[in-house]
């Protein structure tokens, strides 16, 4: 970043925390940015002359005679087409080997669409997993996240989930990502031969930790451009936003907030909520949907961060091991895509939610089954028949494997409440019954 | 002479302003940004320093930035036209805001001050009159909207003349009265009223003595919500209390309804006003959207106007129910108003209470559904405010400040249960730990026998028993095993399934069984009762599990059904042939 010549230069730092350094100066105003030793800092509190500032990169090795220069704006990025299909740091500097990107400048992190000038999400995105479309279905315009374990395969579902996805742009905003996380992104959007419609925002494990910070802006700004300015459908995958919420909980404590639940900010309800909400049906056909991942600690969902995000976020995918199928499954019970009813039964077929809740009321009595069995009683008949059918259900539907039409789920749903069950016992209305029973 | 200060610190939204004057506490003032002028209120003072919370987004503001002090608090401003408006928390309108993005700074007027209202006199000259009295009216959509003297006027005045019947704008002087000193004060259709101020011009405020109608069966069945009452809603998220609290709103059997979107998702707001101009309201046959203002201060928008929202909407309910009117009032989330209030305690360094909530929560809580009842206007006529909130608990868990504090000042609590939700019985209410104080009520209980039935509390009561009967039964099941105990618990515990699945749980996106209207949730519940009540003998468990399974899919195919038509009727026959079989 240039230096301007009537820049007055600071040589004085009155404190510095891991994560800030505080200096009297004067003229300056809130939420811009400042170089600090050659990093870069954003302001965050005035009070009287004296300054605080967040170095992204951290205030290690930084002296209490640093130089520290004020730039006089917020964070920005350059927006134009010629993003699309480049990676780029935490500060949108290029990090394939290619030129800057010539565009417009904007503020990252700017204001909010006017709720009245949205439209209702309705379209929808099938992904082929019959856990999501079946269950879950997603539309555009939506926000929902995967909660996923550390073990399990999120970012290849998500990787899945966004190369079948029939969108225009992809934009992944990768905060605390291994290496090798990193590699793979990059090698299964090659493979695709898709990477002229994606954009990538990486900060890696081997980044400075709040430089994070700045990825969801970032790449939620490279997707406004494109949504708004472009009209064309966006796709924005963020992971792992526990480690985002981490970084937040770090400045906040070396700024002495007192901390809410689970030592995280109190203010982290608005801080996530800024970022999902950018998540928008606009009236003119551009979109933005966000598919998030943040990882839980042992499936622990009432924990600050994933109790949070479920408040802000339509729903959400829980992956799980599934010992019966020994397939990895999206949990019926605890996923919910919120705006499935805006599509179901109406982009699809009549009897969608029938035959949806049908499915999952039938695999919740197996789970009852299956406690009765642990416990030592004896089944019944339906008791057994409900097991054999939760076996099946998990592998032919469950499982994040599955890659089959809208269609085909539904007709493989009541091939399975055929075999297993009387009508009756689905409970579905009889017109449904008489229409499509199997049997 | 307006006070002016400077801006001396800021935090996010939290400014501190030097200030050279007089300052008053929650008064409103703007701050200057290059021109653009920022809304913010203050909430502490000390010294010639106010502590100022910004409505608006704070970037790129600087220290020295010049701040006028406005010499009054935040107010609503109330007249013809505020049904079917979309507000955000300040009352700007948003529809009549440019471009795609909101901008800093834009305020829009909240009435149309060009639109022409046709005015009916109802007071005459020489009449005494004092705040809140009706001078006139107009008809707004379906309902008459009364012309009231402003709230603010406490004194009596003598009516000198008004308006004759005839088109006028909401500025035009429509009635003109003179004080205690003869002085000439002019009113127009319009008044303003500082938000966190309970309109008290009204006679006196009874006991509610009506159950207000939902249509949804676990409550009004089970826990009924008075007209003028209040109610809260906790639950983990996934459970189901914005479909819950929406199905209310469309059904709610109510003149007005105010909707406050507080700090929750945009796309839940966006579902009203797609859906309510389309949907008809049950009770007058006109579109919902006609009896309807949402104020939205969704979880992206400043944080500071989420509290804002709240209260302006309180207020616009208190207008309407001086006009004699029945308003509801729904708030979704109460919880993201208290994180609102938790960010700036923060942010101010104060010492927190639990959770790092401050410590006068549950004070600010409790005064807050004060304001909603039934009262009795100075003419006689009732009004009624009733107010049901939602509170989104963190992690689920109901021992947490803002659950806790509004379980003492709310009278109905509707728990949501993640467990029901897990097994999609939904509406997700427990039966058992969700209550109504008003089935307590000997008002409410003399009105349930007047228009439902008589004894009809005790009948619910004998419902309630039975739900915990079955409960009892189903876990002496699952400790004992199937076989372990007699085939009597079995039935028991499928009893209360049937009422749980035939009545308590109601599909809220089917169109006929959303909405349950009294004569059909009486029937319904007779119905279920009677077979309830039934002695059965059944030989094993199985044979009564089949049995029951089976009833319970004819009731509900009914419940899909037409009230009393042909699809219902053939249900209802085919459960008659079913229990007579039994009887064999």
């Amino acid at each position: 970043m240039a230096n301007k010549a009537y820049q007055r230069i600071y040589t004085r730092l009155e404190s510095i925390t891991k994560a800030t350094v505080s200096l009297r100066a004067t003229g300056v105003s809130n939420d811009e940015l400042a170089i600090v030793a050659g990093r870069l800092a954003q302001v965050v509190r005035t009070k009287g002359d004296v300054v605080t500032l967040q170095v992204f990169s951290g205030t290690e090795g930084i002296p209490t005679n640093a130089e520290v220069m004020f730039m006089g704006v917020p964070p920005t990025l350059k927006v134009s087409d010629s993003l699309a299909g480049r990676f780029f740091n935490a500060y949108g500097h290029p990090i394939d080997g290619g030129p800057e990107v010539e565009g417009e400048e904007r503020e990252i992190g700017g204001p909010s669409v006017n709720p009245y000038k949205r439209r209702q999400p309705s379209q929808l995105i099938p992904t082929g997993i019959a856990g999501i479309d079946l269950n879950n279905t997603i539309v555009s315009g939506q926000k929902i996240p995967f909660f996923a374990d550390p073990d399990q395969p999120y970012n290849q579902v998500m990787a899945d989930v966004a190369m079948r996805a029939d969108v225009d742009k992809i934009i992944l905003g990768g905060m605390g990502l291994s290496n090798d996380d990193y590699l793979f992104f990059r090698h299964s959007f090659e493979d695709a031969g898709a990477l002229d419609k994606i954009i990538s925002f990486v900060n890696t494990t081997e980044d400075p930790t709040v430089e994070r910070l700045l990825i969801p802006d970032m790449a939620l700004t490279a997707a406004e451009y494109f949504a708004v300015d472009r009209n064309q459908k966006v796709l924005v995958l963020l992971t792992d936003m526990t480690l985002y919420a981490d970084a937040l909980s770090i400045v906040s404590n070396r700024m002495d907030q007192i901390p809410s639940k689970d030592s995280m900010p109190g203010s982290l309800y608005s801080d996530l909520a800024k970022i999902y909400e950018k998540a928008v049906q606009l009236p003119t056909g551009g979109s933005i949907t966000i598919i998030a991942v943040t990882t839980l600690n042992d499936g622990d969902i009432t924990h600050a961060i994933p109790d949070n995000t479920g408040y802000i976020t339509e729903g959400q995918l829980f992956l799980r091991a599934d010992p019966d199928s020994g397939k990895v499954i999206i949990d019926p019970f605890r996923s919910l895509s919120r705006l499935k009813q805006n599509v179901q039964n109406k982009k699809t077929r009549e009897d969608h939610s029938q035959v949806m809740n049908a499915g999952v009321r039938l695999y919740a009595d197996a789970q009852n089954a299956k406690t009765k069995l642990e416990n030592g009683f004896d089944l019944s008949d339906y008791d057994r028949r409900c097991l054999a059918y939760a076996k099946d259900y998990a592998t032919k539907l469950l499982a994040i494997d599955v890659n089959i039409s809208i269609e085909d789920m539904l007709d493989t749903a009541w091939g399975l409440f055929a075999k297993y069950f009387s009508k009756a016992e689905t409970g579905i209305k009889q017109q449904f019954i008489d229409k499509y029973w199997k049997g | 002479m307006k006070t002016t200060g400077k801006v001396t610190g800021i935090v996010s939204n939290l400014v501190t302003v030097e200030t050279q004057g007089p300052v008053s506490e929650n008064e409103i003032c703007y701050i200057d940004l290059d021109g653009t002028r920022l809304m913010s209120e203050v909430i502490k003072v000390n010294g010639n320093r106010a502590s100022v919370q910004v409505y608006e987004s704070t970037r790129g503001l600087a220290n020295g930035a010049m701040v006028e002090f406005e010499g009054k608090m935040l107010e609503a401003t109330l007249g013809p036209g505020l049904l079917s408006s979309v507000y955000d928390g300040l009352q700007n309108n948003l529809t009549t805001m440019e471009g795609v993005f909101l901008k800093r700074g834009e305020y829009t007027s909240p009435l149309d001050h060009g639109k022409l209202w046709d005015f009916t006199p109802l007071a005459e000259p020489g009449q005494k009159v004092t705040g809140a009295d009706w001078l006139g009216e107009v008809t707004e959509g379906w309902l008459p909207h009364k012309i009231m003297v402003p709230f603010s006027m406490k004194e009596e005045y003598t009516v000198k003349s008004v308006a004759p019947a005839g088109k006028y704008n909401i500025d035009e002087t429509i009635a003109v009265v003179t004080d205690s000193a003869g002085e000439e004060i002019n009113i127009t259709m319009t008044q303003k009223w500082p938000v966190k101020v309970a309109v008290r011009n009204y006679r006196e405020k009874p006991r509610p003595e009506k159950v207000m109608e939902t249509g949804v069966r676990t409550i009004d069945t089970l826990n009924p919500i008075a007209e003028g009452g209040t109610g809260f809603i906790p639950g983990p998220f996934g459970c189901g209390k914005t479909v819950l609290q929406h199905a209310i709103a469309r059904q709610g059997d109510a003149d007005v309804i105010v909707m406050a979107a507080c700090g929750e998702r945009a796309n839940e707001v966006v579902e009203i006003f797609t859906e309510f101009p389309e949907l008809i309201d049950p009770h007058t046959g006109r579109k919902l959207m006609e009896r309807t203002t949402i104020i939205c201060n969704t979880s992206n928008m400043p944080v500071a106007a989420r509290e804002a929202s709240v209260y302006t909407a309180m207020t616009i309910c208190e207008y309407y129910r001086a006009m004699g009117l029945k308003c509801l009032l729904l708030a979704d989330s109460t919880s993201r108003w208290a994180q609102a209030l938790r960010e700036m305690s923060n942010r101010m360094e104060e010492l927190p209470g639990a959770d790092a909530f401050p410590v006068d929560i549950s004070s600010i809580i409790s005064s807050f559904y004060a304001r909603a009842g039934m009262v009795v206007l100075n003419n006689g006529q009732r009004g009624a405010v009733t107010f049901i909130g939602t509170v989104s608990p963190a992690g689920g868990n109901l021992k947490e400040p803002v659950t806790e504090s509004t379980k003492k000042a709310a009278r109905c609590f509707y728990a949501l249960e993640q467990h029901r939700a897990d097994q999609k019985r939904y509406p997700a209410i427990s039966p058992m730990d969700s209550y109504s104080k008003y089935l307590e009520y000997p008002e409410i209980r003399k009105w349930l026998d007047e228009n439902v039935e008589e004894g009809w509390v005790e009948k619910v009561a004998r419902v309630k028993n039975l739900l915990r009967q079955g409960k009892d039964a189903s876990d002496q099941i699952n400790i004992l095993g199937d076989d372990g105990v007699p085939v009597s618990y079995h039935e028991t515990f499928w009893k209360s399934e049937l009422i749980d699945y035939t009545f308590l749980q109601q599909d809220g996106f089917d169109p006929v069984d959303c909405l349950t209207p009294w004569d059909r949730q009486k029937y319904m519940l007779d119905l279920v009762l009677d077979i309830c009540e039934r002695p059965f003998g059944f030989d094993d468990f199985e044979e009564c599990r089949d049995y029951f399974k089976e009833i319970i899919n004819v009731i509900r195919q009914m419940n899909y059904s037409e009230f009393k038509g042909d699809a219902f009727n053939k249900f209802n026959h085919q459960l008659d042939k079913l229990l007579e079989e039994n009887g064999k």
